[in-house]
Formats: C-alpha cells, structure tokens, sequence
C-alpha cells in the first residue's frame, strides 16, 4: 500500500500536549515539513518561548535552546552569531513577543539579524490562564479586560509585524493563518519562504500567525476558526506585509 | 611578553580576546565604556569573531546566553545598574549550566548612585543575584595584573563547571592605568571539547538546552546536582591571600580595590609597630571562611573594611562562629579612603583592644 502521510522526520514520536483545536500543533507540523522539505533537519537551531510552546522542544527533533520570557530574538541573535551559517529561528507567542520582548524582537529585526520568527497570534496569554495580550482586540473580554477591552482602560492591540515591516532590517514579514485548508497551505509557503531567505542570508523574516485558542476563548474549535476568520482577522489583516527579499541582495 | 600600560576596562577585554572570547554583547554604562569600544575594534578584525552593542543589558545577557549554548566564548561587561538587568539572565545560566564570563566594574548605588568606586555590589554578586538557588563564581581583582590574570581563569573555570563566572571590580580598577604582563594566548583548538552545545543535530541525536523542570522530583535533583556542583567548586576553586599575618594579633578583611588600600594601611601601621595582618578573599564565592575560620584559633581581632554599609562583614562573622570579635568600617557611595586615613582607623580599634 502507498504510504500518503506521515509524521515529518523533524517531528518526534510524541503526543502534542495541545488543547483540542489549539493551532500550535498545526503550526508545529507545518514548520517541521518545512524542516524536513528544505533538509534543514542537522542544520537549524530553535528557539522556543515561555508559554504554551515552551514544550516545542519536546516535539522537535531539532537542536533547541529554551529562552526566558520574551528574550528569544536575543538568544538566537547569539546563536546566529557564533555560528552564521546555521539556520535559527524563533517560535514565540503574542505576549512573549509583542509585550515583555518587544525591545528585542524590534532591535533584533532593526540590526537584520538573519533569523526566522515564527510568531503564534492567538490573542490572549494562553498558559497562564487567559490574561489579556497585546494583540486582544478591542472588545474581547478576558479574565483580565473582563466585558472586553476597552480603549480608555486596557489601550490598543499592539500591531507589531506592521511596526516591524517599516525597519529597515527586516526583509519579510507576512501574516497568516491557520483557521481553514487553505490558510494553511499559505501558511506553510510563508514559513518556507521565510526560511529560504535565511538560507540565502537575506536579513530578518517573522510569520506572525492567527492561531486558535478555544480554551480560553471560551468556544468550540470551529467556532474558533470562524472567529478568526471574520473578526480577528479585520483588525488583523491577512496577507505579505513587506517582502523585498528578491529585491535584496545577500549581505 | 613585555609589560604594557592599560587602563583596567582595556585589561579585562585584552585579557578576554587572548583567552580565546570572540563573542561579546554588552550595553554602554559608566564606568566601563572602555571594555566595548576596545572589544568593537579588536574582535572587528579577528576572523569568526563578533560584537554586539545590544539594546539593553537584558538583551546583552540573552545574547550570551544564545551564544554559550552555540559553544562560544563569550562574555558581557556592565556596572551596577546594569547588572541589576542582567541578573534574569544569570540565573538562567545558573540554571541552564552555561559558561560565560560577566564583568561588573561597579559603581556608588543604589539606585543610579554615581559613577565612583563601590562595593556595595557584594551582596548581589555573592548570594547569586537572580532568582532561585544558585551561586556564581566571583573573583575579585585588585589590580591591573590580577585583572588580566583572573580574566584568563575566568573562562577556563566557567568551561570547567558550565557556570557563569563573576569578575567584580569597580570604578577605580576599570579606570586606572597600570602595567600588565598577558599570558600567551589561549589556543581554542586546544580547549577541551564541549560535547552539550547546539549546532544542528548533525550526525547524533538531537540536545536541548532548557531550564523548565515542571515535575518537583526532577526539579529538586537538578537543585540538588548543582548544590553538588557548588561543593566542588567550594573544595577546588576557593583562593585568598595573606599579607603579614605571620605574628598578626588584628587581622583586616578586605576585597578588591579595599583590600589594596588596606594593605597600604598595613604598611603604615607596621611601621609604628602595629602587628595587623591581612586576608584577601580573591575568590568572594566561594568565600574563603575556613582561613579566616583557622586564624581565630590565634587571631581574636578581626577588622574587616569595605567600600559600603557592610555586606561582607557578615560572611566574616558566619566564617567566625564567634570565635572573635569583629570591627567593621565602611564607606559607601564612593568614597576612596587613603591608606593613611584607613591606617587611622585600624590603630585606634587596636588600641582600644589594647593589642599595643
């Protein structure tokens, strides 16, 4: 019999700790095809964030070395700089990037460090409970902006992958999802393209992906989807945010 | 190699480059400017070498981290306030078993304090600094050689143990001009090979580097593996010296720029016919209390003086067990007291306990 479909070699044998609908596990298999399709299984380093995905490195059967809360761009700066001609990358959420890592994703991005982010957008701060993040929209409640956030109490959602896209350091940034087929079929060329222009020594590129989070969204995990896809995604538009990467010579 | 006049803060990053660091990550601060701009240029024209004026002391010591765990030689200097940042990350290498070299040529605190000389770092230095149950190792130069030569062993002993090693200076050792003598360079094929780093799983399984234990059990055996850790570093790696102590009835304490003030005092005080010797702790953890401990057994007097309010004083007093009496005298915020004016001082408590 042929054989259609299996775990990618850059995955281990192992049971995603995942919640039921949870787009880390989707998010995880795609970057280990992605590992495995461009043979960068002994060739890459990962970094993986405090939060949900802090257990990555018990999936991926890769190099990975854990950072504090927020610190990932800085751990694979140094990473990247002891040995260049690997590839590194980050894999961090809202909170671990766009709030306590802000300095360090954007400094990180602004000197071109020529690594990867794979950023996981899901809103809330999702392992501690179901806090308010820096990218919950205005409206949507969580155990900490209860009847929704509110601009004149909890401010804006941080709009980060625009912010970034404007450095010059940046060489590509686009924004996806994982909340239908199709949106994850582009979400899995984002991250393929994203890595390639690593490999040609490019300059810093971030996927920053909508991802579910029904546990703490409080709905089933096609209610999850459909949120994404009609709310979620008008305050944060899909699409390539910024992409001069054939533009942009090798540096 | 002949000698050569250098500023402390272009000793330590001399000393570093031939010790074999080619990576460094550092943010500006006061008094220490120096070792990064010197580290710019040198490590700019050395192959396979790298510097990095990071955003912060955060991100700097984030930055070593990453590349201790890619096996680099590596290190960050600050002062005080910038230390404070950096202690998050220092308990990660605690925890994470990384070497790594950090520099603190401290300054008059708290809070933004001063740019002059102070020790009023001791207690964050020495009881680990960040969170959690650690130690770091702590040297404490008191000059310009001793800074170079302490540099060197730095690396070799944070290698040793996979451990972040402390040097703590201040102001006026990073500051001044003195003449140094440099090792021969470290060869860094030579070094013992590092079979935990990450570099792609090429050729063997793949490694993680991870400080999250979430089951108690395995948490505490690895508290307790670096307890163990830290016993051995205690049995193996303690160093002091002794000055005069030979027919001492006081003996001063003292670290660092201190301990060389002190000795100035000594000096001063002998020649009235003062018998009081001195203990420098070069190694402030682990800390030299089983000397300090042994000459008690003769020694009933001990003065210790310290560049702030008193901090390690107490670390005397547990090496005592109140087998002596202990005088303390200390100068925060900077201060630099003279050999003479501290000479001053160690007499009058010397008379007082009728010793002359």
């Amino acid at each position: 019999m042929k054989k259609v479909f299996s775990r990618p070699k850059s995955l281990k044998n192992a049971a995603f700790h995942y919640c039921p609908g949870c787009g880390h596990s989707i998010i995880h298999r795609l970057v280990a095809e992605v590992i495995d399709e461009m043979g960068l299984q002994e060739n890459i380093i990962g970094v993986p964030p405090a939060g949900c995905a802090v257990l990555a490195y018990d999936y991926f059967d890769i190099d990975m070395g854990e950072a504090a809360h927020g610190r990932a761009a800085a751990v694979a700066t140094g990473l990247k700089r002891v040995l260049p001609d690997r590839v590194i990358f980050t894999y961090q959420g809202d909170g671990d990037i766009a709030a306590i890592g802000t300095a360090e994703t954007i400094h990180a991005a602004s000197r071109g460090e020529n690594v990867t982010t794979i950023f996981v957008n899901n809103g809330v701060y999702g392992m501690t409970g179901g806090q308010m993040a820096p990218t919950t929209i205005l409206g949507q409640s969580t155990t900490t902006s209860p009847g929704g956030r509110k601009e004149t109490r909890d401010g804006y959602p941080v709009k980060l992958s625009e912010m970034l896209a404007i450095s010059d350091g940046t060489v590509y940034i686009e924004r996806t999802a994982v909340s239908s087929p199709a949106h994850i079929l582009k979400t899995k060329k984002a991250i393929t393209k994203a890595f390639r222009y690593q490999v040609e020594n490019k300059g810093f590129s971030l996927v920053e992906i909508l991802s579910g989070c029904p546990t703490n969204w409080k709905m089933d995990p096609v209610e999850s989807c459909k949120w994404i896809n009609e709310v979620m995604t008008q305050h944060f538009p899909l699409g390539v945010i910024k992409d001069s990467g054939d533009k942009k010579d090798a540096r | 190699m002949a000698k050569v006049l250098m500023r402390g803060n272009h000793t330590v990053a001399e000393a570093a480059v031939r010790a074999g660091c080619r990576f460094y990550f550092g943010y500006p601060i006061t008094p220490q400017n120096e070792t990064p701009e010197y580290m710019a240029d040198r490590l700019s024209k050395l192959e396979g070498a790298s510097f990095t004026q990071a955003e912060s002391e955060i991100a700097a010591i984030n930055m070593v981290i990453g590349a201790s765990m890619a096996g680099g030689r590596v290190m960050t200097t600050s002062s005080s306030p910038g230390i404070s940042l950096k202690q998050e990350g220092i308990s990660f290498l605690a925890a994470l078993e990384l070497p790594a070299l950090i520099v603190n040529m401290s300054r008059g605190g708290p809070g933004l304090g001063n740019i002059a000389p102070a020790q009023s770092d001791y207690f964050q230095a020495t009881r680990g600094g960040g969170h959690g149950d650690y130690r770091t190792i702590v040297l404490a130069p008191s000059s310009g050689q001793e800074l170079a030569d302490l540099t060197f062993d730095a690396f070799d002993l944070a290698d040793k143990y996979r451990t972040p090693v402390l040097i703590l200076g201040d102001g006026m050792l990073g500051q001044m001009m003195e003449p140094v003598e440099f090792r021969p360079d470290v060869q860094l094929k030579k070094l013992p090979p590092k079979d935990w780093t990450l570099t792609g799983a090429k050729g063997r399984p793949s490694r993680i580097i991870k400080s999250l234990i979430l089951d108690p059990v395995q948490e505490e055996e690895h508290n307790w593996k670096l307890m163990r850790k830290y016993e051995k570093i205690t049995k193996e790696e303690t160093r002091w010296e002794t000055f005069e102590t030979d027919d001492a009835r006081m003996i001063v304490v003292a670290f660092g720029t201190g301990a060389r003030i002190a000795k100035g005092a000594i000096k001063r005080v002998r020649e009235q016919g003062l018998k009081v010797g001195l203990v420098r702790p070069i190694t402030l953890w682990p800390y030299p209390s089983r000397v300090i401990r042994d000459f008690s057994k003769k020694v009933k007097q001990f003065f210790v003086f310290e560049m702030n309010m008193g901090q390690m004083v107490e670390d005397v007093k547990l090496a005592l067990e109140g087998n002596a009496e202990v005088h303390f005298y200390g100068r925060p915020g900077g201060i630099i007291l003279t050999p003479l004016e501290l000479a001053r001082v160690i007499s009058s408590r010397y008379y007082q306990k009728k010793l002359g």
